[in-house]
């Protein structure tokens, strides 16, 4: 027994530190701007830089939209997939696993080719038009976290005694899916919107592909050409993804507790 | 009965191949207590959710207070049902829970507010309203929903077995209070149960339901002492069901295992020689014939089993058998297992089922 814990305790201090040694260096380094001593001189200098503002303001409202599209899409099917279709389930599962599957650059060829200057849906024929297809791409490559989220959300529910309810009290179906099953799946659906931030903040491949001034390609350039900042902007981008992942947990305690049985 | 409530018309249910429900019928008076009785599957859910709306016929018609409401959504019903799990919004606290239908009704506030208050008081809970329904006990949960069902005064309430999530205790004074909250408001109701006290308690009048079919409709009184058919003898109940042969059907006279005995619930177009089935409660079978009964049966002592206040006794004549229970007398030993004993009956108790017997 007593072995058995020591070799856990191995095994955890192995992944801890394959974890956190590059991590670590990577905050040293950062640190080493001014020769001789640690300062936040990369910090500011990223954070001072206009074009850092400019591209996380982008992808910070690219998020946004991303999260609203996602929520609108995602809760009305997964809650209806639970109410009355429970048999499309493992179908729509695997849908919405495979951006996993298939390449951000796929999806991104293939809406160059779809929405084309020359083609009847000229969206990349405008800058607004790409933006909007930028954040259909990201809703799309954001659906395995929020479906999973929302759908594990309903499971906690008795969506359909719920529903019946609700409704036998006169509800229509938005006041349903208003005050009903939203605001008892509202954590989970805030765990799907933070997973997607996360994912919209760091992403490259479609942005770069569709030429918008987003996060994840700044992060590139800066890589390519500068020395400390680049591993500032990591430490960044590791700190705006863990305060996300850190809001989750909180949220999750103040979820509404199902009634004792 | 005057002008019919609630009138359930020809009504059947089938989904893909099977047939849950087949042609019931059934007229609620306004202000009368219905219980649905039935084992499982039996169909008595399907026909409370048609009544909701929440499934719809495959044939027949649902009226209620003369409307037509077959088709009509159950937002559209103006109904109230208690869910077997409680069902009660977790986000929102006792009084909003109650307030709910109010709200959707588009109440105005003051009036929904005097509302909930009522329905709190009604239900005896009239500090709790702030808190969220987690923190209550499983009865008191019940009864908030029992508060939200009617708080938007409906015309109909539906309960679908909302005791059987509770302890025996609880079951037994909500279902009391449910009766007298009822009765009080004058609201007609429908009760969903599988369980045959909690019907006999509280019924005005019961269903009694098998195979998607009402096997019986009677006062709780009349499904107990005088089931008519096989099924709702068996499952109402402790019964002996026996085999018998008509010997005259005009004067009720039947053998049983040779012995002859009269019922006088005979129908007279009992055929001579016809065999039937014939049941007799426990507690109208006496040993050695105390009371001075008409009908007697001669047997042996197959099975004594004591337990406690009550020794329960079977005894066999051939190929039928009776249960009796007797109270325990501490100055008279029971009898012994193959002891020759007469059991006796009056004629009234001997209950004629319908149909020939099952061989």
């Amino acid at each position: 027994m007593k072995s058995g814990r020591f070799w856990a305790w191995v095994v955890f201090a192995v992944g801890a530190a394959y974890f956190f040694v590059p991590l670590i260096a990577t905050l040293e380094f950062s640190m080493r701007m001014r020769r001789g001593v640690y300062s936040f001189d990369a910090y500011k200098v990223v954070l001072g830089d206009i074009h850092f503002q400019q591209s996380f303001g982008f992808s910070v409202i690219a998020a946004i939209f991303t999260i609203i599209v996602g929520v609108l899409i995602v809760v009305p099917a997964a809650y209806w997939i639970r109410l009355r279709l429970p048999g499309l389930r493992p179908i729509v599962e695997f849908i919405t696993l495979l951006p996993l599957v298939i390449p951000a650059i796929v999806i991104v060829f293939g809406y160059i080719r779809m929405y084309g200057s020359n083609s009847p849906l000229p969206f990349l024929a405008s800058a607004s038009g790409t933006n909007v297809l930028l954040v259909f791409g990201y809703a799309t490559l954001a659906l395995p976290y929020m479906y999973r989220a929302v759908d594990t959300g309903l499971r906690t529910i008795d969506v359909r005694t719920l529903t019946e309810a609700a409704q036998i009290l006169g509800a229509g179906w938005v006041t349903i899916i208003a005050r009903v099953i939203l605001p008892n799946v509202l954590i989970a659906v805030l765990s799907g919107a933070f997973l997607t931030f996360a994912i919209v903040i760091g992403e490259f491949t479609m942005a770069s592909l569709l030429n918008r001034p987003a996060f994840g390609p700044y992060l590139q350039n800066m890589g390519a050409n500068r020395a400390y900042e680049p591993a500032a902007l990591a430490i960044i981008a590791f700190a705006i993804t863990w305060g996300c992942m850190s809001l989750i947990q909180i949220l999750s305690r103040f979820a509404p507790k199902s009634t004792a049985r | 009965m005057a002008d019919p409530f609630l009138s359930i018309q020809h009504v059947r249910k089938s989904f893909a191949n099977a047939t849950v429900v087949q042609d019931f019928n059934l007229d609620v008076g306004a202000g009368e207590f219905v219980s649905f009785l039935g084992p499982s599957g039996c169909g008595k859910t399907t026909v409370l959710r048609m009544v909701a709306g929440f499934e719809e016929p495959t044939s027949g018609a649902i009226m209620i207070g003369g409307k037509d409401v077959t088709r009509l959504k159950p937002n559209q019903r103006n109904i109230g049902m208690v869910f077997q799990a409680y069902a009660l919004f977790p986000n929102l606290t006792v009084a909003q829970n109650i307030a709910f239908g109010l709200r959707v009704a588009k109440v105005p506030k003051a009036d929904a507010d005097r509302r909930v208050a009522e329905m709190l008081k009604l239900i005896s809970l009239p500090n709790l309203g702030d808190r969220f329904p987690y923190q209550l006990s499983g009865g008191q949960q019940q009864r908030v929903a029992l508060a939200r069902a009617i708080a938007p005064k409906p015309k109909v309430l539906l309960l679908d077995e909302p005791l059987s999530a509770l302890d025996a205790k609880v079951r037994v004074s909500l279902r009391e209070e449910i009766r007298q909250i009822q009765k009080d408001l004058g609201i007609t109701t429908v009760f969903v149960t599988h369980d045959q006290e909690e019907a006999l308690s509280i019924s005005d009048r019961i269903v009694v339901m098998y195979g998607g079919r009402a096997e019986q409709v009677g006062t709780p009184f009349e499904i107990y002492n005088r089931p008519q058919t096989r099924f709702v003898a068996s499952f109402v109940g402790t019964l002996n069901i026996l085999k018998a042969k008509v010997l005259n059907g005009a004067t009720g006279t039947i053998a049983i295992d040779g012995q002859q005995v009269t019922a006088s619930g005979m129908k007279n177009d009992a055929t001579n020689g016809a065999e039937r089935s014939v049941a007799l409660r426990p507690e109208a079978v006496s040993l050695n014939g105390i009371g001075g009964q008409r009908n007697k049966l001669d047997g042996t002592i197959e099975e004594v089993n004591f337990l406690g206040s009550v020794v329960r006794i079977r005894v066999r004549f051939q190929e039928n058998s009776v249960s009796l229970d007797t109270f325990n007398n501490p100055n008279a030993p029971p009898p012994k297992h193959g002891e020759k004993v007469t059991v006796s009956f009056a004629p009234e108790d001997l209950l004629v089922l319908e149909g020939e017997a099952p061989n």
